[in-house]
């Protein structure tokens, strides 16, 4: 094994089609027009002296090292800046160049410390390589003159360091700052040789305003910016090529390691999905994989009131399948399930909808994808064909107007935001429908066109409001809907949205958003170009969840913006498998591939290969079996990757499900909050640990490669296979390309996905098939996947969670930029100084009116709960709203949340909670017995104490 | 809505759901929808028990949906037209 390498062209590439042939030291080189000199010369192997320049940014010129002759021409122009010509003849390396690239050279380490032994990237260093490169021996001015080698380093991020005594102000930091990231935190203060790399107001890095990305990081020449873990561990000697585990993005890192340990995680330039760009979580917040909290052996107890008792793998596996056996015998074989998780790989969550399907004999199998995206998998399901967001990322870069729908870009899926930023950098318009004001309606270079901040549960009236403006003003594309859709549906639909009760100004009752923004956005979305749809879980997480992906669905066919780069319905996955966990068949309806379960020949399909006969009904989806399991019918199951009573709506409703049954299987890093009531603890491998695949939102299928040994001794699917077997569930799968073999066998939207191709590849998105060998970035080009179109009608109907006296705020919950989901990782990592608790955000009128100051405890109530929580008082949120984050259990933002769900999918209603909020002097109740609980829960007896 | 699991309250509650969903569209196609949607999504057991709950007179079920939920009885979730996924 060896280190990956990737070539750095040093200027970004053309995308001309015009080809132009020119010489470089004598070498013909033919490259698109608009390619820089320096980047027509590495494409031949010419490697120029450069330290500004970078191919991720764009040429800059300020080094003076990478300078070139040409034939014709005065001077010597810096190759970086220089574009090709026709005919062009340069030479890279004469006398006189190396004369001044020495000179250039001499200055810049006459201001650098020379301490190369001892410094972090020794061996790894630009300026190193490139004094080398020059051939520098001497530096006539000495090290005595004035320097900066005094300066204090700044360690105040958690990640990395910065040490301005090694900066060469080559302004790389600054420009990745704002070209790749898009948030300008970095400038160049000072002048002359009073230059120097400033974050914000010349704050420390920590209290600026940079969001941890690493950009600057990666793109330093020096150990000026430099990975803590690095100057710890040293250079990496190893790394494999893998992808993330934490949202939807699916970012590609290089893994680098130094034996078994991991040295850092790097961004990989060829990415598909980040193109070598990454966020605070997946860059650096890898540490989880080895906190001291990790449970390493498995465990059993026979009550929950137990301690826990370490015991062998075997009799881990032996007691939950004698217990599953015992349950079944007794109340029926409808009584035990499984629930997996989109952190799981594809192969993992294949596996237990098969041990769920084949082995439980029934179909009582779901994916926490219930409470996120399934909504996504019905309406678009439903209006397309396909469950599944219809563009690849790339596509952002023709998009002339984007529409964001309750999500919130550059914390949930930072790096596509990035990118979002960028293209609004370069003129794209943007409209955001959200309650709240997201970073992206004001930011640095950014401003949103229009911002539509609706009443939370209102998405449906403001849909049908721009699709009535879009109707009644004549703004359909009647040639794309009546070539592409059923038009009579469409007709229906259209003499729907253009009855007065929904237009804009009748619609502004319930949105709250003033009729004009909304008639004035429909016409930009619909006569603005190529226009896209982003949403989040915003659209989803309601009790017309379903319907809003719908009428975005209408929306997007009736403008024709489907089925060409630039436009489509994007459906932001908040994890980095929920694309994954839905294609693979852990929804208790269908097989992987989205094939119903009552379809008698895809069973068949299964029926033949695995030898037993499937149940033809549907199973239970999560909320099914906590209810049954209250009922008294729902016994036993198996979770893997998941902690439901963090993550789930209404936690006294989940915990009392899970103390119901009599045999609760968890599976996962950590003694989750779920494991509070779990019987046997199944500890499980991080994503470093393991082989596998992950879907991404695009339906990017790519490698999840192991890098080091799983530290519970299995990765998690061969915990699963052994599981399986000792349930009498025959499985004899060697390595998850054999799993991935048999889905490709069996699900034909993967019939070409195998591990070679996506090792020759890096990636194929679904589907992958004979009809598109290479896989499918852009869908429905030609048509739908079902056929016509399918408009339908999208009736508003408000939520029954409503405000009153006793409750008149609406709670809306979200994610942060620095925290992932319930926090389980990201707790365990340094993000922590972020984000040390979850907040609740009031508008300041709401505060004022209860007495309350910003840092004042206060108790949040709803009719399924309270807890208490600190207050932040902040205009970002509209009065009557307020918002707060999950990622900390002490807190348990959905103890207030309740059961409501949507009507199509059961997916919770956790953005619409009516609460009240008042002064507080401190945790519930509730919270206090909760953490005594939990305490109690997770003690454990080793076997030296069991023994005595 | 009640957490009473062994009362029908909430599966009422979600039929009606579903059928606020299809009953903007013509009386046939709404019953149909919601029939549908009722027998491909939801497990046998809780059509079993929102027909049991029909049988007993219904209360609660709103008129589209009660029509619907009659269809439940005599088929099984293969004889339902499948549309979309969840």
């Amino acid at each position: 094994m060896s280190l990956v390498t990737e070539i750095d062209y040093g200027t970004p590439a053309s995308k001309s089609d015009k080809i132009v042939t020119l010489t470089i030291d004598g070498i013909e080189v033919k490259v698109p027009e608009g390619t820089s000199i320096m980047r027509a010369a590495m494409e031949v192997g010419t490697e120029i002296p450069k330290l500004c320049a970078t191919d991720s940014l764009e040429a800059f010129g300020s080094c003076r090292l990478c300078l070139v002759e040409i034939e014709g021409r005065n001077g010597t122009p810096a190759s970086c800046t220089t574009p090709v010509a026709p005919g062009m003849v340069v030479k890279t390396q004469t006398p006189r160049l190396k004369a001044l690239r020495k000179g250039v050279m001499e200055l810049y380490i006459s201001d650098h410390p020379l301490d190369c032994l001892t410094c972090a990237t020794n061996g790894n260093c630009e300026l190193q390589t490139q004094a080398g490169a020059v051939g520098l021996r001497e530096v006539r001015y000495g090290y005595e003159g004035a320097n900066h080698f005094d300066v204090v380093k700044d360690e105040s991020n958690p990640y990395f360091t910065y040490d301005a005594s090694k900066c060469i102000v080559c302004n790389r930091c600054v420009r990745a700052c704002e070209e790749v990231q898009g948030t300008f935190a970095l400038t160049i203060d000072g002048r002359g040789f009073e230059s120097r790399v400033s974050p914000g107001q010349k704050q420390p890095f920590f209290e600026s305003e940079c969001v941890s990305c690493g950009a600057c990081v990666q793109a330093c020449p020096t150990a000026t910016l430099a990975e803590k873990s690095l100057i710890e561990i040293g250079q990496p000697e190893h790394s494999k090529v893998t992808t993330c585990a934490y949202c939807g993005v699916g970012c590609t890192f290089k893994a680098e390691m130094r034996g078994e340990e991991l040295v850092r995680m790097v961004p990989y330039k060829d990415g598909k999905a980040n193109h070598g760009h990454s966020c605070v979580k997946g860059r650096f917040a890898w540490g989880y994989a080895t906190h001291r909290d990790r449970i390493l052996e498995p465990m059993i107890r026979s009550s929950v009131s137990e301690p826990w008792r370490v015991v062998s793998w075997e009799e881990a596996f032996a007691y939950a399948a004698s217990e599953f056996a015992r349950i079944q015998a007794k109340y029926g074989k409808s009584s035990v399930g499984a629930i997996t998780s989109s952190r799981c790989t594809n192969e993992e969550t294949y596996l237990i909808q098969k041990l769920v399907r084949a082995g439980f004999g029934n179909n009582n199998v779901d994916t926490c994808a219930r409470v996120c995206h399934s909504p996504t998998g019905y309406g678009l399901g439903t209006a397309f064909g396909t469950s599944a967001g219809t563009q690849d990322f790339d596509s952002i870069e023709e998009t002339d107007v984007i529409m964001i729908v309750g999500a919130n870009p550059t914390d949930g899926h930072p790096v596509f935001g990035s990118r979002m930023k960028k293209r609004l950098r370069e003129g794209a318009k943007l409209i955001v429908i959200d309650p709240r004001r997201i970073d992206l309606v004001r930011s640095a270079h950014i401003a949103a066109d229009y911002h539509l901040p609706l009443q939370p549960g209102t998405n449906v009236a403001m849909l049908t409001a721009l699709a009535h403006v879009v109707v009644t003003e004549g703004l359909v594309n009647e040639a794309f809907v009546r070539e592409r859709c059923d038009f009579d549906e469409f007709a229906d639909w259209a003499a729907f949205v253009a009855e007065p009760r929904h237009s804009p100004e009748e619609t502004e009752k319930y949105t709250g958003v003033p009729a004009r923004l909304v008639r004035e956005a429909a016409r930009l979305y619909a006569t603005g170009g190529s226009a896209a749809i982003y949403y989040g879980l915003g659209v989803t997480e309601h009790s017309q969840g379903s319907t809003t992906v719908l009428a975005i669905a209408n929306l997007a066919m009736a403008t024709g913006n489907i089925g060409r780069n630039g436009v489509g319905v994007n459906p932001l996955r908040g994890q980095n498998n929920v694309q994954g966990a839905c294609d693979m068949g852990s929804f208790p309806h269908e097989l992987a591939g989205y094939r119903h379960i009552s379809d008698a020949d895809a069973r068949a399909v299964y029926e033949k290969l695995w030898g037993v006969k499937l149940d033809k009904e549907p199973g239970l989806r999560i909320p099914n079996m906590l209810d049954a399991a209250v009922e008294g019918t729902f016994k036993g199951i198996y979770i893997e990757g998941e902690d439901i009573l963090q993550s789930d709506p209404d936690t006294h409703h989940v915990s009392a499900g899970l103390a119901a049954m009599e045999c609760v299987i968890v599976q996962d890093l950590f003694l989750n909050e779920t494991a509070n009531y779990a019987h046997v603890f199944l500890p499980g491998s991080s994503f470093l640990e393991k082989d596998g695949t992950f879907t991404n939102a695009e339906r990017r299928i790519q490698r999840v490669r192991k890098v080091m040994s799983p530290k519970n001794g299995y990765a998690d699917w061969e915990i699963t296979v052994k599981l399986a077997e000792a349930m009498g569930v025959p499985m004899s799968y060697r390595h998850p390309s054999e799993i991935m073999d048999e889905i490709a066998a069996t699900t034909p939207s993967f019939a070409g996905v195998t591990y070679a191709k996506l090792d020759e590849f890096g990636s194929v998105q679904w589907p992958c098939n004979e009809k598109a060998p290479e896989g499918t970035p852009i869908m429905h080009i030609d048509g739908f996947m079902k056929g016509k179109g399918k408009f339908l009608l999208t009736e508003y109907v408000p939520t029954d969670e409503r405000t009153g006296p006793r409750y008149p705020l609406l709670l809306t919950t979200g994610r942060i930029l620095s925290h992932y989901n319930v926090g389980a990782q990201t707790r365990r990592t340094e993000n922590v100084a972020w984000h040390p608790e979850d907040l609740l955000e009031i508008h300041p009128h709401d505060a004022e009116q209860r007495g309350i100051r910003d840092g004042d405890w206060v108790k949040l109530s709803s009719r399924a709960g309270e807890t208490t929580l600190r207050a932040l008082v902040t205009d970002r949120v509209a009065p009557g709203v307020v918002y707060t984050t999950f990622h900390h259990p002490t807190t348990q933002a959905n103890v207030v949340t309740t059961d409501f769900s949507d009507w199509a999918t059961n997916c919770p209603e956790f953005k619409v909670t009516a609460v009240q909020i008042s002064v507080s002097n401190g945790p519930t109740d509730w919270q206090e017995r909760y953490r005594e609980q939990a305490e109690q829960s997770r003690r454990i007896l080793h076997s030296v104490e069991a023994a005595e | 809505m009640s957490h009473d699991p062994s009362s029908p309250e909430k599966l009422v509650y979600m039929a009606n759901q579903i059928g606020k969903f299809f009953a903007p569209q013509s009386h046939d196609k709404a019953v149909a929808g919601i029939a549908n949607h009722l027998g491909k999504f939801w497990a046998l057991s809780m059509r079993e028990k929102i027909v049991r709950h029909l049988d007993r007179g219904g209360e609660g079920l709103d008129p589209l949906v009660k029509e619907a939920v009659q269809h439940l009885r005599v088929k099984h979730a293969s004889e339902f037209e499948y549309s979309g996924d969840a």
